[in-house]
C-alpha cells in the first residue's frame, strides 16, 4: 500500500512536469513561429499616454517603466486603503452577527448574504455607475465634498473612480471577513462570554478584550486569503476606469506588442505584492500565537 | 470520455495529432508513470524537431472544415448579436466570405467575440484563425518586431473622432482642454488621443475603460466631456441613445483608421488567401457582379470564350484559384454568399440602416473613393 502510493505522488509529480514542460514548450514554439524573442528593452522606452491619476510625478514623456510604476502605486494605494477599510468593515459586521442585539444581527446578516451572492464585477458596476457617477455634476456636502466629477475628503481630492474601486473592494471582501470573524469567534467557549460578564465588563469591552484576542488564532489564516483576494480582485479595476497596475500594463501591451513580457510583469508584480501580504500576515500571525503561549 | 479529451486539447496546443498519441497511454494508475515518462520524451523530443511554420493555417481550416473568427461582438453595423442571435455586421460578412472561399459554405464560421486588448493574443495563439474586428493596420501591428500580424486589404477606411453632448457647447478641441475623455483600452485610439492633445498642447484627462460599452456608460453618466473612438463606432454607439440627435461628433479628425482583417504574420499562404477574398468583394463590385446575377454571369461567361478577364475572375480559365490553395471558382462562392463588397457595405452600413454611415471614402477608387483591387491575371 505505501509502495503503492510513493508510485503514484511520483506519477502525479511527473504528470504536473511534463505539463510544464509543455507549456514552456508551447510558448518557446510560439516565440520562435513568430520570430520574437523575449525583450525587455522597450521599458526604457517613452510611454506616450497619460494616466489620470498617479501618486508620482508622471507625464507621457516618461518610459514605460515609470508607466508601470505609476500603474503598481495605484494598484498598491486602492488595496492598501481596501485592506485596512474591509478589515474594520468585517470585525465589526462579524461582532454584529454574534450580538445579543436582533436588530444589529439581522441586518449584519443581510449584509453578508447580499453581498456574497453577487459577483464583484457587477458590484464595482454598480457602485460606479449608478452610485457614484449617479452623484451630481456640482459638488454636494461641505467637509466631505461629493460629485461625479470627484470627491474630496477633507480637502484631499480623490477620483470617483478610486472610490467605486474602493467601496467594492471593501463591501465586498468585509462580508467574507465577517463570516470569519464569526467562525472565529463561536470557535471561543462560551464560558468565556459568561465569564467577563460576570465581571461586570461592558458587551463591546468584553468582546474586544477577551473574546477577539481568542478567536484571532483561528481568524488570522482565512483573513490572509481574504487580503490576497482583496489584492488580486482589484485588477476588475479597469472596468471602472481606475488606472491600476493591470489598465496601465493593458495600454503597455497592445502599444508595444509585447504581450508576453508585459504579462510576466504583470504576474511578477502580483507574486511580490502577495508575498509581501502573506509575508506580513504570517509574521502577525506568529506574534500572536507567541504571546498567546507566554499568557498562558 | 477522457481520452478523447485529452485529443483534443493536444490538437489545439499541438496542430498536429502525431504527437499525441503517447498521450493516450494514461489510462489506469499503474501505467501512469510510464506513461508520464514516455510523453515527456516525447515533448523533449518533439520540441528539437518542431517546425511550426511548414503547415499553413489555410490547410488547418480546410482539414476543420470550419473558421475561427475573432470579432468584436459589440459595434452594430461591424459585428454585433441580432435579435435572432447571429452575428451580423461588415465583419462579420468579411468572416462569412473567408469560410466561402475557404472551405465552400459561409455558415462554416465559428465567431470568438474579442475584447481589443485579447485579441492579437487569441490570433497568435492559435485560438482564432482569422481577425475580423475593427482593427486598425498599423507598423507595429504588422511588423515582425511588433505583433507580428499581416493584414489583409482595408475593407474600412475610418477616422477618429470626439462625441459631445450637442447642449456642452463644445465646437473644437480647444473646447476641451483640461476635460475628462472616456477612451477604450488597448486600442489605438487611446494613443492617437495622446498625440493629438500632446502635438496641439491640451491638457486632458484620459478616463480609460476596458471596453466600448464602459466608455459609453461613463459619457452618457457625464463623467466625461467627451467620448472618442473610430466615428464608424461613435456613429453606431449614438445610434443606441436615447436621444442621439442631442450628440455631434466634433469635425477634428484624431487620425487614419484602416480597418482591415489579418491573419498571423509569416504564413504566406493564409495571408494571400485573405487578402485576394477582400480582393474579390472589390473587383466583383466593378464588374458590377451581384449576389442577384453571379448565376446569371457565370453562364454568360461560360457561353462567351472572348470574355478573357471575366472568365478568369470567375474561375473558368486560368486556375487563379490554384495559386492561393483556394478552389478555383471561390469568387463566385464568395459572391454567391455575401454580395459585392458595395452590397456588404449597404446591408449594414448604408443609408437604410440605423448606423447609416456616408460611403465617402469607402466608395470605389472610379467613383472617387479608395476601394481598388489589383488586376486578377
Amino acid at each position: 500500500m505505501r509502495r503503492r502510493s510513493l508510485l503514484l505522488q511520483v506519477g502525479v509529480s511527473v504528470l504536473l512536469l511534463a505539463f510544464l514542460a509543455l507549456l514552456v514548450n508551447n510558448l518557446a514554439v510560439n516565440l520562435l513561429r513568430t520570430g520574437l524573442g523575449l525583450d525587455f528593452g522597450w521599458l526604457g522606452r517613452p510611454s506616450g499616454f497619460a494616466l489620470a491619476e498617479s501618486a508620482l510625478p508622471y507625464t507621457p514623456s516618461d518610459n514605460y517603466l515609470w508607466a508601470l510604476t505609476i500603474g503598481w502605486l495605484n494598484s498598491l494605494k486602492v488595496i492598501a486603503a481596501g485592506l485596512v477599510l474591509a478589515t474594520l468593515l468585517g470585525v465589526a459586521a462579524g461582532a454584529a452577527r454574534s450580538s445579543s442585539n436582533r436588530l444589529l444581527r439581522s441586518l449584519a446578516g443581510g449584509y453578508v448574504a447580499v453581498i456574497r451572492q453577487v459577483p464583484l464585477l457587477l458590484q464595482l458596476l454598480f457602485w460606479y455607475f449608478v452610485a457614484f457617477l449617479g452623484l451630481p455634476e456640482t459638488p454636494i456636502g461641505d467637509l466631505i465634498q461629493l460629485s461625479n466629477q470627484g470627491i474630496s475628503l477633507l480637502g484631499m481630492p480623490l477620483s470617483v473612480e478610486f472610490c467605486a474601486v474602493l467601496t467594492g473592494l471593501t463591501v465586498f471582501t468585509g462580508a467574507s471577513i465577517a463570516e470569519i470573524v464569526r467562525g472565529g469567534v463561536n470557535a471561543v467557549p462560551r464560558g468565556q462570554w459568561e465569564a467577563f460578564r460576570s465581571l461586570g465588563l461592558s458587551e463591546g469591552l468584553g468582546f474586544r478584550r477577551i473574546v477577539l484576542p481568542q478567536a484571532l488564532p483561528a481568524i488570522l489564516p482565512a483573513l490572509t486569503s481574504q487580503y490576497l483576494n482583496l489584492a488580486k480582485n482589484s485588477t476588475l479595476a479597469i472596468a471602472v476606469g481606475y488606472a491600476d497596475l493591470y489598465a496601465v500594463s493593458d495600454t503597455t501591451i497592445t502599444q508595444t506588442g509585447r504581450a508576453i513580457e508585459g504579462f510576466l510583469l504583470l504576474l511578477i508584480s502580483f507574486l511580490l505584492l502577495n508575498l509581501l501580504i502573506s509575508g506580513g500576515m504570517a509574521g502577525i500571525n506568529a506574534t500572536v500565537l507567541g504571546r498567546m503561549r507566554r499568557s498562558r | 470520455m477522457e481520452t478523447s479529451a485529452v485529443r483534443q486539447e493536444g490538437l489545439r496546443i499541438w496542430d498536429n495529432p502525431s504527437r499525441i498519441v503517447p498521450t493516450l497511454m494514461f489510462r489506469t494508475c499503474n501505467r501512469l508513470l510510464v506513461g508520464a515518462t514516455v510523453g515527456l520524451a516525447a515533448l523533449v523530443g518533439g520540441c528539437a524537431s518542431m517546425d511550426g511554420a511548414s503547415v499553413s493555417r489555410l490547410d488547418l481550416v480546410k482539414q476543420r472544415g470550419e473558421l475561427l473568427c475573432g470579432v468584436s461582438g459589440k459595434i452594430p453595423g461591424f459585428s454585433f448579436l441580432s435579435a435572432e442571435g447571429a452575428y451580423t455586421g461588415l465583419d462579420v460578412d468579411i468572416c462569412r466570405a473567408m469560410a466561402a472561399a475557404f472551405v465552400g459554405d459561409a455558415e462554416k464560421v465559428q465567431y470568438r467575440p474579442l475584447t481589443a486588448p485579447e485579441r492579437f493574443t487569441a490570433l497568435r495563439s492559435g485560438e482564432i484563425d482569422l481577425l475580423s474586428r475593427n482593427t486598425t493596420w498599423t507598423l507595429s501591428r504588422d511588423s515582425a518586431g511588433g505583433n507580428g500580424l499581416s493584414f489583409g486589404p482595408v475593407v474600412f477606411h475610418d477616422g477618429q473622432g470626439l462625441l459631445v453632448p450637442e447642449a456642452a457647447g463644445i465646437r473644437s478641441l480647444k473646447d476641451l482642454s483640461g476635460k475628462a475623455i472616456c477612451v477604450g483600452s488597448g486600442t489605438t485610439t487611446e494613443q492617437n488621443l495622446n498625440d493629438t492633445f500632446a502635438a496641439e498642447g491640451i491638457p486632458y484627462t484620459p478616463i480609460k475603460y476596458q471596453d466600448l460599452n464602459q466608455v459609453v456608460g461613463g459619457y452618457l453618466q457625464g463623467r466625461c466631456a467627451a467620448m472618442t473612438s473610430d466615428r464608424s463606432q461613435l456613429a453606431s454607439a449614438r445610434s443606441g441613445f436615447a436621444d442621439p440627435e442631442k450628440h455631434v461628433i466634433l469635425a477634428d479628425r484624431l487620425s487614419k483608421e484602416p480597418l482591415a482583417p489579418a491573419v498571423v504574420g509569416g504564413d504566406q499562404t493564409m495571408a494571400d488567401a485573405m487578402t485576394w477574398v477582400v480582393l474579390a468583394l472589390i473587383e466583383a463590385e466593378e464588374r458590377g457582379i451581384t449576389q442577384a446575377n453571379v448565376n446569371a454571369m457565370v453562364e454568360q461567361a461560360e457561353a462567351d470564350a472572348s470574355q478573357t478577364a471575366l472568365r478568369r475572375f470567375l474561375g473558368i480559365d486560368g486556375a487563379l484559384g490554384s495559386k492561393l490553395g483556394l478552389p478555383d471558382d471561390f469568387v463566385v462562392q464568395v459572391i454567391r454568399a455575401t454580395g459585392n463588397y458595395g452590397e456588404i457595405y449597404d446591408r449594414h452600413l448604408g443609408p437604410a440602416t440605423p448606423v447609416a454611415i456616408p460611403r465617402g471614402a469607402n466608395r470605389l477608387a472610379e467613383n472617387g473613393g479608395l476601394m481598388i483591387a489589383p488586376p486578377f491575371t
